[in-house]
């Protein structure tokens, strides 16, 4: 009889995020899927500057660490040394919609054989909880004290919706962890994305909505409120690209 | 193998095919866009990859996936370029990468002109990004010599999991020369055991959950950790000195006065030091070829006979103060140099050796071009 075990693509490493807050579910999605497709001995991991900075503390693979919204220039070094590996980026909503808009919108564009896993909060975690090009309108953060003024800084920006515009981009998908209905979406959208890479169909990526009690000033439970009545409207959920 | 006729940036560029470098990324940029141009032809027919990335910044990483992935990678730019290149260098020295980085320094600051220049010595020697580091910077004043170090930086690279820079300025990049190109590398690279590309793919691999992994980073949270790996990278910085230093010396031993130039500049001055010689006046050259390390001793010793030091840049003075460092006040220092593109003519620098001879200014200059 099977009975339930640890996922062998973590690490025994103790999380580090604060507590609510749905990191650790999608690191635990994530690393269920490498391991179900079998793919972990040969699977390269990107972690971003935010949040997630120690994430290669926690999977249990070879990963880089890269700069500040880079991680999908740094994987596509490592693809293209190794086009028979997986590669992967794992990226907060700071780092890939804001500084490194770049980056991402090129992968995609070249129709880079990569999986990138977007945790989109609408905020800066890691740095105290300051606007993101995420954050929603009239939401308060510490440097949109009176809320997100749409006069002064426009509106949030659907990245997923913007990728999969381009060519380049295979499978496109925004999920949500919220509830357990959820998270078994999301499980199936991230398992979808890293078979598209290995399956070399082009640029993948499945968009999470994620929750940040700490900066968002709520409890875990009102925090996952939040993503259904406030989020989820402005970013809805679904596959976007590719099937 | 005959001679060919190159461009000293194609050269670069089939040296470090050569050299058995496999990816390159850059963007375009004059006065170095041979490199790029060259490499996205050659790559294909090596089985290596070229790839134009988007930006610098984006050319720099992909050059740490690269080289954290294990590979021979190298990116090419110019001034402007190199500056948005830093904050990748800054990460690529701090998860001790190798790679080499070309430079083909133009005019500055800002975006400056196209024309030759050597402005960028600071940036280069001095880190140039932030933290403290060094990386081992190449200056070669010949297209041969430019082959020759390409090759160099990659040894060098490997050897000391660092990057390397090769400074050209403008002209060593557009000017042909006779080359003498080496044969492709026969012998074996060195294993890269760090390097990322999947756990199965590590010699000691076994499937068992412990198996070694490798971790690219350069994140050191706890100050005591990352203070070590400061000292160990310090520790790596003084290996090179000691054991890379490069420079040539070009009748210095009874030299009167010692004229430290490198790259484009190091001809024109050897040019001006025959004329001066003609004339009686006792002038040689200390040319670096290793801009880090600098060569602080060989123009100490130089100081113990030579009575007095100039130093010819493309700049406004930076190279000066390394030699100001060496001198140590033992000697007096002067400085002649051209900004902008401006380079400076053989007439212009003899000049400056005669009024260091205590010679007045001659009528009637015959110039002898190398």
């Amino acid at each position: 009889m099977r009975v339930f075990e640890k996922t062998k693509a973590l690490t025994d490493m103790p999380l580090t995020y604060c507590p609510g807050c749905t990191h650790g579910i999608i690191h635990r999605l994530v690393a269920e899927a490498i391991d179900e497709l079998g793919v972990r001995e040969k699977t390269i991991g990107i972690a971003p500057v935010g949040c997630a900075v120690f994430a290669y503390d926690f999977f249990n693979m070879d990963m880089m660490q890269a700069a500040h919204g880079r991680a999908p220039a740094v994987a596509t070094g490592a693809k293209r040394v190794h086009p028979d590996s997986v590669v992967f980026t794992y990226q907060g909503d700071g780092d890939l919609a804001s500084i490194g808009a770049a980056e991402i919108m090129h992968a995609a564009a070249r129709g880079e054989r990569i999986t990138t896993i977007f945790v989109n909060n609408a905020i800066y975690g890691m740095t105290g909880g300051q606007m993101a090009p995420t954050t929603l309108v009239g939401q308060v953060t510490t440097t949109s004290p009176y809320g997100r003024d749409e006069e002064l800084c426009g509106k949030p920006i659907r990245m997923s919706e913007m990728l999969a515009q381009l060519p380049g981009a295979a499978y496109i998908a925004r999920v949500s962890v919220h509830d357990v209905r959820h998270v078994l979406e999301a499980k199936k959208a991230i398992r979808k994305a890293f078979e598209t890479q290995i399956a070399g169909e082009g640029f993948a990526m499945v968009e999470v909505l994620s929750t940040c009690p700490t900066n968002w000033g709520m409890t875990p439970i009102e925090s996952l409120k939040w993503v259904e009545s406030d989020m989820i409207p402005y970013y809805p959920l679904g596959v976007k690209k590719g099937a | 193998m005959a001679k060919m006729l190159m461009k000293g940036n194609e050269a670069i560029a089939e040296a470090a095919v050569r050299a058995g470098c496999r990816y390159f990324f850059g963007y375009p940029i004059t006065p170095q866009n041979q490199i790029p141009e060259y490499m996205s032809k050659r790559m294909p027919q090596v089985g290596g990859t070229f790839l134009q990335a988007e930006s610098e910044v984006s050319a720099i990483n992909m050059v740490y996936g690269a080289a954290g992935s294990g590979a021979r990678v190298m990116t090419s730019s110019s001034g402007p370029g190199i500056s948005l290149k830093q904050e990748g260098i800054s990460y690529i020295v701090g998860a001790e990468l190798p790679c080499v980085i070309v430079n083909i320094m133009r005019g500055g600051p800002g975006l400056g002109s196209i024309q030759p220049a050597q402005s960028d010595y600071y940036q280069a020697t001095r880190g140039g990004g932030h933290g403290d580091y060094r990386i081992p910077v190449l200056a070669p004043s010949s297209v041969p010599e430019a082959v020759e170090l390409t090759i160099k930086a990659f040894d060098i690279a490997d050897e000391y999991r660092t990057p390397v820079i090769v400074l050209g300025d403008g002209m060593i990049g557009q000017m042909m020369e006779p080359v003498d190109l080496p044969d492709e590398l026969t012998r074996q690279l060195p294993a890269k055991p760090w390097a990322a590309g999947g756990r199965g793919a590590k010699p000691d691999a076994d499937g068992a959950d412990e198996g070694r992994r490798a971790i690219i980073n350069s994140l050191y949270i706890d100050p005591q950790v990352l203070e070590n790996h400061n000292i160990k990278l310090q520790g790596k910085y003084s290996r090179i000195a000691a054991e890379q230093l490069l420079f040539g010396s070009e009748m210095v031993e009874d030299a009167d006065i010692v004229i430290v130039a490198y790259g484009t500049v190091a001809r024109i001055v050897r040019s001006a030091i025959r004329l001066a010689r003609a004339e009686g006046i006792k002038a040689g050259m200390i040319r670096p070829i290793t801009l880090w390390p600098f060569p602080e001793a060989p123009i100490a010793d130089a100081a113990k006979t030579a009575r007095v030091f100039l130093t010819v840049e493309m700049s406004a003075g930076q190279m000066v103060d390394d030699v100001r460092l060496a001198l140590n006040g033992a000697r007096p220092s002067h400085f002649y140099g051209r900004t902008g593109g401006m380079v400076p003519a053989v007439r212009d620098v003899l000049d400056q050796i005669r009024r260091l001879a205590g010679a007045g200014q001659s009528p009637a200059i015959k110039e002898v071009l190398v």
